[in-house]
């Protein structure tokens, strides 16, 4: 939290004459030095740190990627074949930038449900909840776009099928839809402007970035009590504690990452994408990418028309509802207490919602026929109700437990039921105390 | 808030019932909804897990099998002739079997076409002048081109065991699906299943009961000359793997980088681990 003026001053002549002209280097010490954090954040505060150095792995990547890739619908496939077979190291600029694209997705999601789970919306920290979730979904626009490019059959048929729910829209639909493709349907004016919109959206990313880190900075991290930051003792200073702590999450994700690169290239990916588009041939089962799964399976559950809404444009704005709740998460939710841990039935329900969009994402990966349809509806209707109902009726009627008085207090509280337990405790239980 | 919590467990019975009841629904052996009919079988192939690598006399044989069986029909777009070297073969092996190969170039100088031996530098030809003859040709479907062949097939493998897979690194769904293909001839098919004129069953198949090509080995058929069995089995074994080659061709090199990023990583986790123990020893968090 930057309180008042920054009373910092580089060590070096050339440091405090660029200080005096501009205050970059004063900037970066308070932000990444001495800003301070509260001392009991666990590794789930680490996805930060990840997400920024999956957002640079991606764009560093991606750019190479560019210069060998070609967006013309009759050579882009080949053009990542080439990348594949003949350019230097391109197999792995390409699985690490097609894998990278999942992980970044799979941190995310561990960001966003850390969030849900620790309160970490509520005031005043709701626009950085928003500004996240802006993030989240250009993250959405670049993935989808980005499996696009390389042109097989799943490019092709997943850009037909999710550039058709804009068709759904009465009176624009259509004008929209077409303005996205460039035409009538999936083809060359489409891919292009895919290929720049790809290239553009993660520097907005970036932008967003920015806003969403600055935010940060001005309200301060929240912690696993919920309880605001108080006195100095509740903190410690950025480097070393997190930078280091941050650096041992960022590197046992990478390992998790690598090992998906390295060993499984393909396993989050669809065979039918190694077949180059065909726009007369229709592929058994089209299947967006996993991270899209959950929504994917709210769209078909709807199946049945509502009054003059037809089942098309209710599971339309039934998957977009679905992202929209998030931005509405930190007006939802009634209750005064912040963290799930002192919430025993927010706390249920939150695991609850977790399985349910794990449930929600396996639908997605099925056909929608038989059974599978009314467990898509139950589930959907959960997910909605976990944000229409449960959070701002919890709020209203749980009895949270006792909270500590402060930061210090919980974490001395901790450590000293750790030291009754095992007289080494500080020392034996390093993964639970994060 | 019990109640809540009944009803919930009560739904979710629910939910599982029917979804055990879909499971069971009447399986009529002669008209079946769900392809393949028969789950690939699961060979053991040399460049499973993370030391795998190419067994480089058996991608020879396959070659060996593309070259005089599967060539005929199927094209190899994206493999180039000098790209063999990843078979074991030198340089001067390579020019020589590219040279086999009449390749239609042009125009020269005088803006004619021609046709010259092949060079390291070409591409396999492609065995019909464009992919309307190749459809014509093959009762009005063009064969699959086989560079990706490996990858671009694979049977969904459903829950649990894509989660098993994640640990089995397991990857070869391509070749165990074109191995299991190529073997998947020859079986009587259920009494009552209609089989379309012109096709040929196999319960391998995967998206049908039946597929236009027809059998395409048969014992004997390509001679090896390493003493390897000359069945059916054995040259669908190697063609697959071959396959898998010609699809993955980096696929040493990618595990052998992995290995060696996963143990830096393991040690530098351990450092910096030790590392923050050290920092954060003096603060209760």
């Amino acid at each position: 939290m930057s309180e008042g003026h920054s009373t910092y001053t580089p060590k070096t002549g050339l440091g405090r004459w660029f200080d005096a002209r501009m205050p970059l280097p004063r900037l970066v010490y308070d932000s990444f030095i001495a800003y301070p954090v509260p001392r009991n954040l666990n590794y789930m505060w680490t996805f930060g740190g990840i997400l920024s150095i999956m957002l640079v792995s991606q764009i560093l990547t991606g750019i190479v990627l560019a210069m060998h890739y070609t967006s013309d619908t009759a050579l882009a496939f080949d053009s990542v074949e080439k990348i594949m077979r003949d350019v230097n190291s391109g197999w792995l600029l390409r699985y690490l930038h097609s894998n990278g694209a999942s992980f970044f997705f799979v941190a995310v999601y561990i960001h966003i449900f850390r969030g849900l789970f620790y309160g970490s919306y509520k005031a005043p920290r709701e626009l950085l909840w928003i500004l996240g979730c802006i993030i989240y979904l250009l993250m959405m626009a670049t993935g989808f776009m980005g499996y696009v490019l390389p042109w097989g059959q799943m490019s092709f048929w997943g850009a037909t099928v999710i550039t058709g729910f804009f068709s759904a829209i009465p009176l624009v639909g259509n004008w929209i839809q077409e303005l996205l493709l460039g035409g009538f349907a999936v083809d060359n004016p489409t891919l292009n402007r895919f290929f720049a919109l790809h290239y553009l959206l993660p520097f907005m990313i970036a932008g967003v970035v920015v806003l969403h880190v600055w935010a940060l900075h001005v309200v301060g991290q929240s912690n696993p009590t919920g309880i605001e930051v108080k006195s100095k003792t509740d903190t410690v200073a950025f480097t070393p504690y997190a930078t280091i702590k941050d650096a041992f999450g960022m590197i046992v994700f990478l390992f998790f990452f690598a090992y998906f690169v390295f060993y499984l290239p393909n396993y989050l990916g669809h065979p039918d994408n190694y077949t180059v588009a065909n726009p007369l041939k229709t592929p058994a089962h089209i299947v967006p990418e996993w991270y899209f799964l959950p929504f994917y399976a709210i769209l078909r559950a709807i199946t049945f028309n509502i009054g003059p809404i037809n089942s098309k444009l209710g599971g339309v704005l039934c998957m977009f509802g679905a992202i929209a709740m998030l931005f509405l998460v930190p007006w939802l939710d009634t209750s005064k207490v912040r963290s799930a841990v002192y919430r025993p039935w927010y706390k249920l329900f939150f695991w609850l919602f977790v399985a349910d969009a794990i449930l929600l994402g396996w639908l997605g990966s099925q056909p929608a026929e038989g059974s599978y349809v009314f467990m898509a509806q139950m589930a959907t209707l959960f997910y909605f109700a976990f944000f229409l109902v449960v959070m701002p009726v919890l709020g209203l009627i749980e009895t949270p437990r006792r909270l500590p008085n402060s930061i210090t207090e919980a974490v001395l509280e901790k450590k000293n039921k750790g030291a009754g337990g095992h007289p080494a405790g500080a020392v034996s239980a390093p993964e639970t105390k994060g | 808030m019990k109640k809540i919590l009944t009803a919930l467990a009560l739904l979710g019975l629910v939910v599982a019932g029917t979804a055990a009841i879909a499971a069971e629904e009447e399986h009529n052996a002669a008209a079946p909804t769900h392809f393949p009919i028969n789950e690939p079988k699961e060979m053991s192939w040399s460049f499973a897990g993370p030391f795998g690598t190419y067994d480089k006399a058996q991608l020879q044989r396959g070659l060996k099998v593309y070259k005089e069986v599967c060539s005929a029909c199927h094209s190899m777009n994206l493999v180039a002739f000098r790209t063999l070297e990843g078979l074991g073969y030198s340089e001067a092996q390579i020019k020589t079997l590219a040279a086999e190969y009449t390749i239609h170039d042009g125009p020269n100088d005088a803006g004619d076409m021609f046709d010259r031996p092949g060079k390291p530098s070409d591409h396999f030809p492609s065995p019909f002048p464009n992919e309307q003859a190749a459809a014509s040709a093959n009762g009005g479907a063009a064969p699959p081109d086989m560079s990706l062949l490996a990858k671009a097939r694979g049977v969904e493998r459903g829950f649990p065991r894509f989660i098993f897979d994640i640990f089995t690194q397991y990857a070869q769904g391509g070749p165990d699906y074109i191995h299991s293909l190529l073997t998947g001839y020859d079986q009587t098919p259920p009494a009552g299943m209609v089989i379309p004129e012109g096709t040929h069953y196999n319960p391998y198949f995967l998206s049908g009961v039946s597929l236009k090509m027809p059998k395409p080995l048969s014992d004997g058929q390509v001679t090896y000359d390493d003493g390897s069995p000359q069945t059916v089995d054995q040259y669908s074994r190697d063609v697959s793997a071959f396959l898998m080659w010609a699809a993955e061709p980096h696929l040493e090199e990618r595990k052998k980088t992995g290995f060696r990023v996963l143990v830096f990583l393991l040690l530098f986790g351990a450092l910096v681990y030790l590392t923050k123990r050290k920092v954060w020893a003096e603060v209760a968090h």
